[in-house]
């Protein structure tokens, strides 16, 4: 029962722990969370704030809801007809899930990489073009060619493809199809960016890269990740938050959830004794 | 009546040795594990009884029609029929109806004196293939029945037989179509004979009355098949698919997108029940309601040579008709691309319908194009629409007010009424059925093609 009570303090002691800067408000927030697919609750009252000069990982065993929620932060749930969201997220104050809320405007903002790299069949030009087209962010070719070169370089991938531009996205290794996914969701200029287990289908070189494009973001985007891989949250993030059956069970400094976790669940889960 | 009793005998054989087979099997269980279980020896035994004697009947029926007839002919009443073909098959026709007890009495008195002859034959060429096949299925049982041992793999032979079932009926669908390829090709050369093939493919003149008798006044028949050919692709791949495409295309893009599930479990059946309508009903929908209207707005707009029988009308008909096929393959397309993709172009803000003309439909284009290949297929081998409403004047015209014809109209003008099969007028149905039998394979296999090709590119 106590164990219980604990899940469901609403915020973590030490989101408010003084940091470096902490007049910011955080970038967005979460408070008392549930998500319904039909009749079936996948998440059960989560509060947690997503600051945007950290890199917040969310882990747990599979089928905890650690995707569920992601896709609510930029109401990628609303694309599935059953799911249902309560509580209440917010981004930079503004309720997301308010009906003045404009969702396309949202997902422009809360930009979103999927576990599986998912270029559109197109070139990879456009693949970075097609976000900043929909959304007029180029006046020119010139304009349009700038932030496809910039946010290629960004995700590391400028050197692999300046001379094939033109080639179909989707040719290229899964690895350089992911950091050409990423490419793409930052050439909209979000502010926050998701990223579901961006490295659960890439080989150990191309998980480095993307976990150096990941530092180089820091302090640029707020940024949320999901991952499987116990030494890729240590080595990403500052902030852990461990998930378990649809309930957020412990959230604090990275460090100290892997090294001296509050809850007995966490240091199973770390320690591998499930998931 | 002979064959009737063959077939009895047999199927009393076969009972009892399955009957035999199961029992004997049953006694041998007490000695020991059997390979396979009695049923299967039963139905081994029943299949090796029944399916060869019943082959052989298969096969000897065609036969024995020909030594009957042989038989007939080489008896003293037979050599007296008259040499001239037709009336000799028309009597032999009639004796033969006399035997079978079918009419009473003949026409021609020499049948009646024919129909014993008859019957003499029947029963003897009956009685030996009767014979014969109880044989087999004698020697089958008996085969069978010495196979009923402990360690025969009776299962196994069951299912060889199945498997050569299985075989036998994919083959008979795949022989039709060759015969009916066969018999087309061998109709039309006897056309070509007649009628140049460049002059039927490349002359624009239609006019297929040939004179019957030689002091009869008419044209003398012109077989220029171009204005036919038009006539159904303007109908079938023009005005039907500027009709059905955009249609198709938006019903699938609202049912795979837009409509709520429980609104897309009433929407698709209702859509699909427009391919289940008869398409005799379309063709008089077209021809008593769609085509007055079609004519008087084209007199509205003052087009003074709006017909009441117009490719327009027939074409909208058409084109409607023609929709579940395209909404439906491009449904499937649709859905095909996957769920990923569409995932990734909302996620980067983009809107429902921009995802859809940005992502989905580039994505969906090269099944949707098959799909439409396939349609346009069907539409231009559709017969009743055009026949009821398209007209029958051979016009070479991109006036959709004006009446066209079209080539499965003409098949059909060719072959109603009293005809002569030799005369080109006849022959040139099988000429037009072979160019469009052509075509439709080829835009068929096209369309697979592309569909197939489409289907891999995600897999
Ligand atoms: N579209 C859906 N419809 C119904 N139930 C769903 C749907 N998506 C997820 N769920 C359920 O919600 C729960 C949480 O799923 P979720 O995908 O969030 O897990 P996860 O933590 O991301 O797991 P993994 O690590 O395997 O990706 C699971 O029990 C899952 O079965
Ligand atoms: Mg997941």
């Amino acid at each position: 029962m106590t164990l219980m009570n604990e899940i469901h303090a609403p915020v973590p002691a030490d989101i408010d722990e003084p940091p470096a800067d902490a007049n910011r408000a955080p970038k967005m927030s979460a408070r008392d969370v549930s998500v319904f697919y039909g009749d079936k609750q996948a998440l059960n009252g989560v509060s947690i704030d997503i600051r945007d000069d950290r890199v917040t990982a969310f882990i747990g065993p599979s089928g905890c809801g650690k995707s569920t929620f992601l896709r609510c932060l930029n109401r990628m749930n609303d694309t599935i007809p059953s799911a249902r969201v309560t509580g209440k997220i917010s981004l930079d104050g503004q309720d997301i899930y308010h009906s003045n809320m404009d969702v396309v405007q949202l997902r422009a903002r809360v930009g979103m990489v999927f576990q599986k790299p998912n270029p559109f069949p197109k070139s990879i030009y456009d693949n970075v073009a097609y976000g900043p087209k929909i959304h007029g962010l180029a006046s020119s070719k010139g304009e349009m060619d700038g932030i496809v070169e910039k946010s290629l370089k960004r995700a590391g991938l400028w050197d692999e493809v300046k001379d094939r531009l033109s080639e179909s996205g989707t040719a290229l290794s899964g690895g350089q199809q992911q950091r050409l996914c990423i490419a793409r969701a930052i050439a909209v200029d979000p502010e926050v960016i998701l990223m579901d287990e961006p490295c659960s289908a890439l080989d150990p070189i191309a998980t480095a890269k993307i976990e150096e494009l990941i530092h180089e973001l820091r302090g640029r985007y707020a940024i949320a990740i999901v991952t499987h891989n116990m030494q890729q949250a240590a080595r990403v993030s500052q902030r852990t938050a461990f998930f378990h059956l649809g309930e957020m069970v412990e959230y604090g400094k990275t460090s100290e959830i892997f090294t001296n976790p509050r809850e007995r669940r966490t240091q199973d889960y770390i320690t591998g004794r499930y998931g | 009546m002979t064959l009737l009793i063959a077939l009895i005998a047999i199927g009393l054989v076969a009972v009892s040795a399955w009957w035999l087979a199961i029992g004997r099997a049953r006694d041998l269980r007490g000695k020991g594990r059997l390979n396979s279980l009695p049923a299967y020896h039963g139905v081994h035994t029943l299949l090796w009884a029944l399916l060869p004697a019943l082959l052989m009947l298969a096969v000897w029926a065609p036969i024995q029609t020909t030594l009957v007839n042989q038989a007939v002919l080489a008896s003293a009443e037979g050599k007296a029929l008259p040499a001239f073909d037709m009336q000799r098959d028309a009597i032999l026709d009639e004796a033969r109806q006399i035997a079978a007890g079918n009419i009473d009495h003949g026409y021609n008195p020499q049948s009646e004196q024919l129909a014993p002859r008859f019957s003499e034959a029947e029963s003897r060429y009956g009685a030996i293939g009767g014979g014969i096949a109880l044989l087999l299925t004698f020697a089958g049982a008996a085969l069978a029945l010495r196979r009923v041992v402990p360690e025969f793999r009776a299962r196994a032979g069951v299912e060889r037989w199945i498997q050569a079932l299985l075989v036998a009926a994919s083959l008979i669908a795949i022989l039709t179509t060759l015969g009916i390829v066969l018999s087309l090709l061998f109709e039309s050369l006897r056309f070509f004979k007649l009628v140049s093939p460049v002059e039927f493919l490349f002359g624009t003149s239609w006019s297929p009355q040939t004179a019957l008798r030689a002091d009869q006044a008419g044209s003398s028949g012109a077989f220029g098949s171009v204005p036919l050919f038009w006539g159904t692709a303007f109908i079938g791949a023009i005005i039907a698919m500027i009709v059905a495409i955009p249609l198709g295309l938006m019903s699938a893009i609202f049912l795979t997108q837009y409509s709520p599930p429980r609104l897309r479990a009433w929407l698709k059946p209702i859509l699909e029940i427009l391919a289940g309508v008869p398409t005799v009903v379309y063709g008089y929908f077209a021809a008593l309601t769609v085509a007055p209207m079609v004519r008087d707005f084209g007199l509205a707009i003052g087009i003074t040579s709006a017909s009441s029988e117009s490719a327009l009308a027939a074409g909208l008909v058409m084109g409607i008709m023609i929709i579940p096929f395209v909404s439906s393959m491009a449904d499937d397309s649709i859905a095909a691309v996957p769920q990923a993709m569409r995932d990734g172009s909302l996620a980067l803000g983009a809107t429902k319908a921009e995802t859809i003309k940005k992502v989905l439909l580039p994505a969906a284009l090269p099944g949707v194009v098959g799909g439409v290949l396939l349609a346009v297929s069907r539409a231009i081998g559709e017969t009743m629409i055009v026949v009821m409403a398209a007209g029958l004047s051979a016009n070479l015209t991109a006036n959709p007010f004006a009446s066209v014809t079209t080539v499965t109209t003409q098949i059909v003008q060719l072959l109603t009424g009293d005809q002569e099969f030799d005369s080109a007028k006849t022959l040139a149905a099988f000429a037009l059925g072979l160019a469009l039998f052509v075509i439709t394979l080829i835009l068929n296999l096209i369309g697979l093609r592309v569909v197939r090709k489409y289907r891999e590119a995600y897999e």
